[in-house]
């Protein structure tokens, strides 16, 4: 089914939860809705459902005007955080419930394929009191694929979980979305499920869709330094600096060789802002990279990574080194960027330069 | 600041029959005086628990609890001077932030100089010192949270401060700088601080030394470095890294290790091997990588995935019915889907596990050694 | 959207009838009465305001009028901080606290007019428990001849017979206070009563809404126990709105100065209780200006 927003708003009283903003989703396929807490992807979420309506624009389902039709009327599965199922029915009723409701017949056997694809098979004549959260969680997303929605709409549904569980689940999740023929729709404050979900990407702030596109390219190419921002994990370095000939001056004179785009309308000495991934950093220097010389500030390890939180001349760093490297806290320490790996924004915040995409 | 033994067991029921009855099976433990402690175990594996019986809001049905050599088991946490920090933020609403750092030590009776002098140092190390007129309640979550851990600090004598999974409300990008912020003040106080979680990153950045619990159980305790390379069980293996660690099945052959039908060679002594019956062959996506074909200590493998996941790309590879997730340098381009590569499996870091899950001793020497050292 | 919303008319439509019935009518036959001058049952004449005039200059009427006032006044002073204690001394968990919530709640399951009754009798200085041993004790007693003592009476049967409701109220609100909040106070080294200046009370504040809008509406239209107990007296000493509008009206039929005068009660009510509803309210929400979501 495909799924278009035109011109939808939303207000509740004087405040504004959604800007102005137009999506049109790609039919079977997943788009995550990606975004900080209050970003306004719960409000999205309940208007692509019809649970709310907007206070401004069209939602149209192939072609058809729904924007006033209820909830009740569309066909949509959602899958909530707080794992919500029916508590005095077992889980084998739970599953089932979509197909008795449409007066199927053959229940028994379909609640066993979905049981048994969400490996909950052995719980069917459980309570869902009675299971962990995981197991929980399994229960609610087998009830909305029972369903067989067009559209199936997720908030957050494994942020209640346990680190390793969302891991797992993420992974399934993932196979279960390619398997089956439903436009998803996935909202999440973790940049990194996004990426693992592939698909497409929405980036919302602050009520604001800031861009949208398929997820590596979002990635990649952010359109401006809000969406930087949102979307990398360690958080992106922002280091300040001026526009020169070459390239970008940096607050301590270091100069970072950067064709600027000429018709971006970047004049000398434009304030720009150099964005640069805290895996982008390296201890090791070659041949054209530009030093940074600093101070550690504290090293954290994390296993297979270290993060390295510096402080150059440039400002204050963070940098993901892989292996495990012991730093002692005021020792100094040079940083190394390759210049080709660097982002620039101009003084509004609009892209200038990404790195090139492999 | 203290030192911090543990030598106590806690069962649900008064006359525990099997593991089953326990909530924590009996553990031994030290927690050094100044040290940063992580309590890291899926839901349910006691973690909670045994901060509950540190912080005294449980008293443990066996065994004993000592802060500096003296028995506090049958103490209050009040009595016990600790400071706790949940999972949701916790503070007056009605107070300022001032009044809520401060209130601590108004029950104390601390006279109202003092008071206004040691607020203002924890405020400003937390960098809360702007909002210290505001009220509590409207402020965001992460400030929220640094308010209830500037309570427990406030207090100067406090023994132990102790962190129920406190960053679980947070924002990804916001816990970046809340997990820097205790590290900071880890390294400025020098206090003695255990740290509950699920996530293995927030536990490894944390802590000096991470406790692995299971079920009740204590699988490993370790620094971050002996945790990743030299697990000891199966599940340790499995729980920490992002993913975790491949697990494949194998077995001696007498030439070699097999694998899915593979042989293997590796410059581990095969007596250890050969003993144990089937084995399992542990190695970290990290430690996997690609190799020219025929390699011998390399697996045939059809590449199923490869994700960008930003700070690195994910492969995913199948062999027979064994998976294998390679971690690879995301400015690199890596091998098609459906291609056909050879990933080198054993090497230097590779473990191996009998059928218990345990690591089978000495099965890697040099690595023993390395970690050892 | 259409179809649905027609459908729900339809479902209350047989709801609409009986409440028109049973209530709307009613109500405009009141509005009718009050602006006549009915002095017989077929004669009637239009006098416009008058009634209300009356009424205002009634002095009986603001007799009541500040009797009922110090009534509910008095019954929410000492209902509201007693709920609360009760409340707080309830136990939390187990078998005890089902027992204890059966027994609290015992009083609210009586009939009013028993109530009334139950007070009449127990009063009584021959042979109820209360007035005998007062007057054992040598306390002078008699709530038919004393207006203070009638006062006291009344309002010791309205404590014991609607508190329990102030102390439900709050019971429910005490248990949705997470526990990590009274583990954190006592880490703090919070005394009781801090905990619960500082933690219980504010949380309460949603409940307390609720049950101070109830004890007031319920207590300022008191017919039942007080006419039960004292019949109003002695002479009018404990005679409060709602029974000086029914002696207007049944006793001596003059159903224009009632009717006006239920229009006039109507009003004050629902007057004091919007002030009190939104006072209450904008104390709690202070403290959540200017703030994000937490």
């Amino acid at each position: 089914m495909e799924l278009m927003l035109q011109g939808i708003q939303q207000r509740v009283g004087a405040e504004v939860h959604l800007y102005r903003m137009d999506l049109q989703l790609v039919p079977r396929a997943v788009t995550v809705l990606l975004g900080a807490t209050q970003a306004g992807k719960t409000t999205l979420l309940r208007i692509m459902a019809g649970l709310d309506r907007p206070t401004g624009g069209r939602v149209r389902v192939d072609d058809t005007d729904v924007t006033g039709v209820p909830v009740r009327k569309r066909n949509v599965a959602m899958v909530y955080q707080q794992f919500i199922n029916y508590p005095s029915m077992s889980v084998a009723e739970n599953i089932g419930s979509p197909l008795k409701l449409r007066g199927e017949t053959d229940i028994d056997a379909r609640v066993h394929e979905l049981a048994s694809k969400l490996h909950i098979e052995s719980f069917l004549q459980r309570l869902p009191a009675e299971l962990s959260g995981g197991q929980q969680q399994r229960v609610a997303l087998a009830r909305a694929l029972a369903k067989r929605a067009p559209l199936m709409l997720l908030d957050e549904p494994l942020v209640n979980l346990d680190y390793k569980l969302r891991e797992e689940l993420r992974e399934e999740l993932s196979q279960l979305f390619a398997s089956g023929d439903s436009t998803v729709v996935y909202a999440t404050t973790e940049p990194t499920e996004a990426l693992l979900l592939g698909g497409h990407t929405a980036v919302l702030d602050a009520g604001e869709l800031l861009q949208y596109g398929p997820t590596a390219e979002v990635f990649r190419r952010p359109r401006s330094v809000r969406v930087a921002r949102a979307f990398s994990d360690p958080p992106m370095n922002l280091l300040s600096g001026s526009a020169t000939n070459l390239g970008v001056k940096l607050a301590t004179g270091l100069q970072l060789t950067v064709p600027l785009p000429s018709n971006a309308g970047a004049r000398r000495t434009d304030a720009l802002t150099v964005g640069v991934r805290a895996s982008a950093l390296r201890v090791h220097g070659r041949d054209g990279d530009l030093e940074l010389p600093g101070k550690v500030e504290l090293a954290e390890i994390s296993g297979s990574d270290t993060f390295v939180y510096a402080d150059t001349g440039a400002g204050a760093v963070v940098a993901q080194l892989s292996g495990v490297h012991s730093l002692d806290i005021g020792a100094p320490i040079t940083l190394y960027l390759s210049p080709n790996q660097a982002y620039v924004f101009d003084a509004a915040g609009e892209l200038l330069v990404a790195p090139e995409v492999l | 600041m203290a030192r911090i033994e543990l030598d106590l067991a806690h069962a649900y029921k008064p006359a525990p029959r099997s593991d089953d009855d326990y909530a924590l099976l009996p553990l031994k433990m030290d927690f050094e005086d100044g040290g940063a402690y992580a309590l890291l175990g899926p839901s349910g594996c006691g973690k909670t628990t045994l901060l509950n019986a540190i912080s005294g809001l449980i008293k443990p049905s066996q065994g004993s609890v000592k802060f500096d050599g003296k028995d506090v088991t049958a103490l209050t946490p009040q009595q016990r001077n600790i400071a706790q920090v949940f999972q949701f933020p916790v503070i007056y609403d009605t107070m300022t932030v001032a009044e809520n750092l401060a209130f601590p030590l108004k029950n104390r009776r601390v006279p109202a100089e003092r008071i206004k002098q040691r607020v203002g140092q924890i405020a400003e190390m937390l960098e809360l010192s702007g909002q210290l007129g505001q009220r509590a309640a409207g402020l965001a979550a992460d400030a929220k949270q640094k308010i209830s851990l500037g309570r427990g600090l406030v207090r100067e004598d406090v023994k132990a401060v102790l962190f129920d999974e406190p960053l679980t409300v947070i924002d990804p990008h916001l816990k970046w700088q809340l997990r820097r912020k205790l590290k900071q003040i880890h390294h400025e106080l020098k206090l003695t601080l255990v740290y509950v979680t699920h996530d293995q990153v927030e536990a490894l950045t944390f802590a000096d030394q991470v406790v692995v619990m299971e079920r009740g159980r204590t699988v490993q305790v370790g620094s971050a470095d002996e945790l990743f390379e030299r697990p000891t069980h199966t599940f340790v293996g499995h729980f920490i890294g992002s993913p975790g660690m491949n697990f494949l099945k194998a077995r001696w052959n007498g030439r070699g290790i097999e694998v899915a039908g593979h042989t293997l060679s590796t410059q581990t002594s095969p007596a250890l091997l050969a003993a144990a019956a089937d084995f399992t062959l542990g190695v970290r996506p990290e430690y996997v990588s690609l190799v020219e074909s025929g390699d011998p200590t390399a697996l045939p493998v059809e590449v199923t995935q490869l994700q960008d996941v930003g700070t690195y790309k994910l492969l995913t590879a199948r062999i027979g019915n064994e998976i294998l997730r390679v971690r690879l340098d995301p400015h690199l381009a890596g091998p098609e889907r459906g291609a056909q590569v050879w990933l080198k499996v054993t090497g230097a870091h590779t473990c191996y596990y009998g059928a218990d899950q345990r690591l089978l001793a000495d099965a890697n020497p040099a690595l023993a050694a390395r970690v050892n050292a | 959207m259409k179809t649905v919303n027609q459908k729900a008319w339809l479902l209350i439509l047989p709801v609409v009838v009986c409440v028109a019935f049973s209530a709307i009518l009613p109500l405009m036959t009141v509005v009718n009465y009050s602006v006549q001058d009915i002095i017989s049952p077929e004669r009637r004449v239009f006098v416009g305001t008058e009634w209300f005039k009356a009424v205002m200059r009634d002095d009986d009427l603001q007799g009541a009028l500040w009797r009922q006032i110090g009534f509910s006044f008095s019954v929410l002073l000492v209902e509201i901080p007693l709920g609360i204690a009760l409340a707080l001394s309830m136990p939390a968990k187990g078998w005890q606290a089902s027992a204890v919530l059966v027994i609290v709640a015992i009083s609210l399951l009586i009939p009013w007019n028993v109530v009334g009754t139950i007070w009449q009798i127990y009063g009584r200085t021959d042979i109820g428990l209360l007035g005998a041993t007062l007057e054992k004790l040598g306390i002078d007693y008699s709530y038919t001849g004393n207006s203070i003592d009638a006062w006291l009476t009344v309002l010791v049967m309205d404590v014991w017979h609607w508190t329990p409701l102030v102390a439900l109220l709050c019971y429910a609100g005490l248990r949705a206070i997470p526990d990590a909040y009274y583990q954190a106070a006592s880490i703090d080294g919070a005394s009781k009563f801090a905990v619960f200046r500082y933690i219980q009370l504010p949380k309460l504040r949603g409940v307390l809404v609720i049950a101070v809008l109830l004890r007031f509406m319920d207590s300022f239209m008191i017919y039942t126990e007080p006419f039960v107990l004292t019949g109003g007296g002695p002479g009018n000493a404990t005679t409060f709105l709602s029974q000086y509008l029914t002696q207007k009206a049944v006793g001596q039929f003059d159903l224009g100065p009632a009717a006006a005068f239920s229009l006039i009660y109507f009003l004050i009510i629902l007057l004091l209780s919007f002030v009190l509803y939104n006072w209450m309210l904008r104390v709690g929400t202070a403290e959540k200006a200017g703030g994000t979501h937490g």
